[in-house]
């Protein structure tokens, strides 16, 4: 059955601009499209009519890249949990629906254009220290480093994160705990990530904390994440921040 | 110093002051975020350790005026001649107002970097999925039991917001305070709002501190459900045991 729905969109030309709601009729939807091919139907439209189309952010379309990403009536991503804005099907919606779509969020991610934010100050935190010392030359034997089953399951639990900034967008504080965990937990429970761990994390949240919010244990960025992440990730950075400030690792060395 | 331009040319604000202040590890750790937040869970242990035991002394409220009117004084001669009259307790007041003024600074100045993080917030209907009533509420029950703080110190340490304040008659103090309506709603208030604050910062202080660990996580809740109920319950019941003439 086709939906026939109203869009409240969010539409601003430049970072500069001042932005406003458009609303959209949306007519004759098909149930079984996603939600960013519903915005593909409504672009053409628009394109048709000699209006400018929405833009938004997408790539993969499967849920894994970590590109797309808008807020559906207030919830990053919509309503459905564990589930990216391309993989969420407009089945979930009824016809006579007035759906608000917003980009997300916060300081940290300035609108470049409609529903598309910069959010290069993610790959800022993990250029800081997202990375492991690995040495050149020959492979080693596969099994010369040995990896405990548990932690190898909890790192990749971590490593999940596609990075699409839904944790920084669901927060009321415009905080990247979430996605700064998963990034620093993923490499500090592994045996690779050791010789760096206690810089890592302190250059990690140092540079988050340069353009991010602060963590009030809301929750909301789990409930938002469509990875299903943790927030005991945060509780492990917080703790492993704790140690490598307080004691000063970083030039004690580099033990546990 | 971090660029505040992105690779997109987009100038995106910087939040806090570049710079590292070298040599003051202190205040190298209290300048981040994470730090404030460590603090504000330290500086909460004591305060939760201290509305515990003052929860406790007045139960003996209970046992009557001579019990409880011993019990302030021998609080004022713990140690006594070793402390001088009140020594422990201005010892113990010095850790109370060092951990007030630690807490309520973390909390101001992370306040004001988090609104400064989400300078504009969403327009649609629901913005919270999962965040409690009691998390989404902590700055405000968090200002209120403050300000409840400095009238209950007035009211019955100094003697100052008290009608008929007799010094070192708690029993009276109690009883005459709280056979008004208006008194007696306010600590009711009061309390049920600080049982909130204590609900979510119980648990909270957890994960600020990085006390994790799978096995005992579902412990956290309980432990701060359990906290806030026990703390709630226990106050609440002076003001109505005085109204409903079971103390008098």
């Amino acid at each position: 059955m086709a939906l026939n729905l109203t869009l409240r969109v969010w539409r601003q030309a430049r970072p500069e601009a001042t932005g406003r709601f458009e609303t959209y009729e949306a007519t004759d939807i098909s149930e079984d499209s996603s939600f960013l091919e519903m915005l593909d139907v409504v672009n053409e439209r628009l394109s048709d009519d000699g209006e400018e189309p929405i833009a938004f952010d997408h790539d993969c379309r499967e849920g894994i890249c970590g590109s797309c990403g808008v807020v559906i009536n207030g919830r990053p991503h919509g309503p459905l949990e564990r589930t990216t804005t391309c993989q969420l099907h407009m089945r979930h919606f009824t016809s006579g629906d007035t759906i608000t779509i917003e980009p997300w969020r916060a300081s940290a991610f300035p609108v470049l254009r409609d529903l598309v934010v910069d959010r290069s100050t993610l790959d800022g935190i993990v250029q800081a220290g997202g990375y492991v010392t690995a040495p050149t030359g020959a492979a080693r034997d596969a099994n010369s480093i040995l990896v405990p089953k548990s932690a190898s399951d909890t790192a990749m639990d971590a490593a999940e994160c596609i990075g699409c900034g839904a944790c920084v967008a669901a927060c009321p504080n415009g905080a990247a705990q979430l996605f700064t965990a998963a990034k620093v937990s993923h490499l500090n429970l592994l045996p690779q990530g050791q010789p760096e761990r206690w810089s890592r994390v302190s250059d990690m949240v140092d540079r988050m904390e340069d353009y991010f919010g602060s963590c009030t244990n809301y929750t909301e960025c789990e409930a938002a994440c469509p990875k299903g992440i943790s927030v005991d990730f945060i509780a492990m950075m917080n703790k492993d921040y704790l140690k490598a400030r307080f004691k000063d690792r970083r030039r004690q060395g580099q033990s546990g | 110093m971090q660029p505040s331009k992105s690779e997109r040319g987009v100038r995106i604000p910087l939040l806090r002051k570049p710079g590292a202040i070298p040599g003051m590890w202190a205040l190298e750790f209290y300048r981040s975020n994470v730090g404030k937040k460590a603090v504000m869970a330290i500086s909460g242990i004591p305060l939760l350790l201290y509305v515990f035991v003052h929860m406790l002394g007045n139960l003996k409220l209970y046992q009557g005026a001579e019990e409880i009117n011993a019990y302030a004084e021998w609080l004022r001669f713990i140690a006594y001649p070793g402390l001088p009259e009140g020594g422990a307790v201005w010892a113990l007041r010095v850790v109370l107002i060092v951990s007030f003024a630690l807490h309520i600074h973390a909390a101001v100045s992370l306040t004001i970097a988090n609104r400064k993080a989400r300078p504009q917030g969403y327009q649609s209907k629901r913005e919270y999925a999962v965040a409690s009533y009691a998390a989404r509420t902590m700055r405000w029950s968090g200002v209120i039991v403050g300000v409840f703080v400095v009238y209950h110190i007035l009211h019955f340490t100094t003697g100052h917001a008290h009608q008929d304040f007799i010094e070192h008659d708690v029993y009276h103090n109690m009883v005459t305070a709280f056979s008004s309506y208006p008194v007696s709603a306010v600590y009711i208030v009061a309390n049920l709002l600080l049982g909130l604050h204590i609900y979510h910062g119980a648990w909270s202080l957890f994960q600020s501190l990085g006390w994790n660990n799978r096995r005992f996580n579902p412990w956290r809740r309980s432990f701060a459900t359990a906290f806030a109920a026990i703390i709630v319950i226990g106050n609440i019941s002076f003001p109505i045991a005085v109204l409903t003439g079971i103390v008098d």
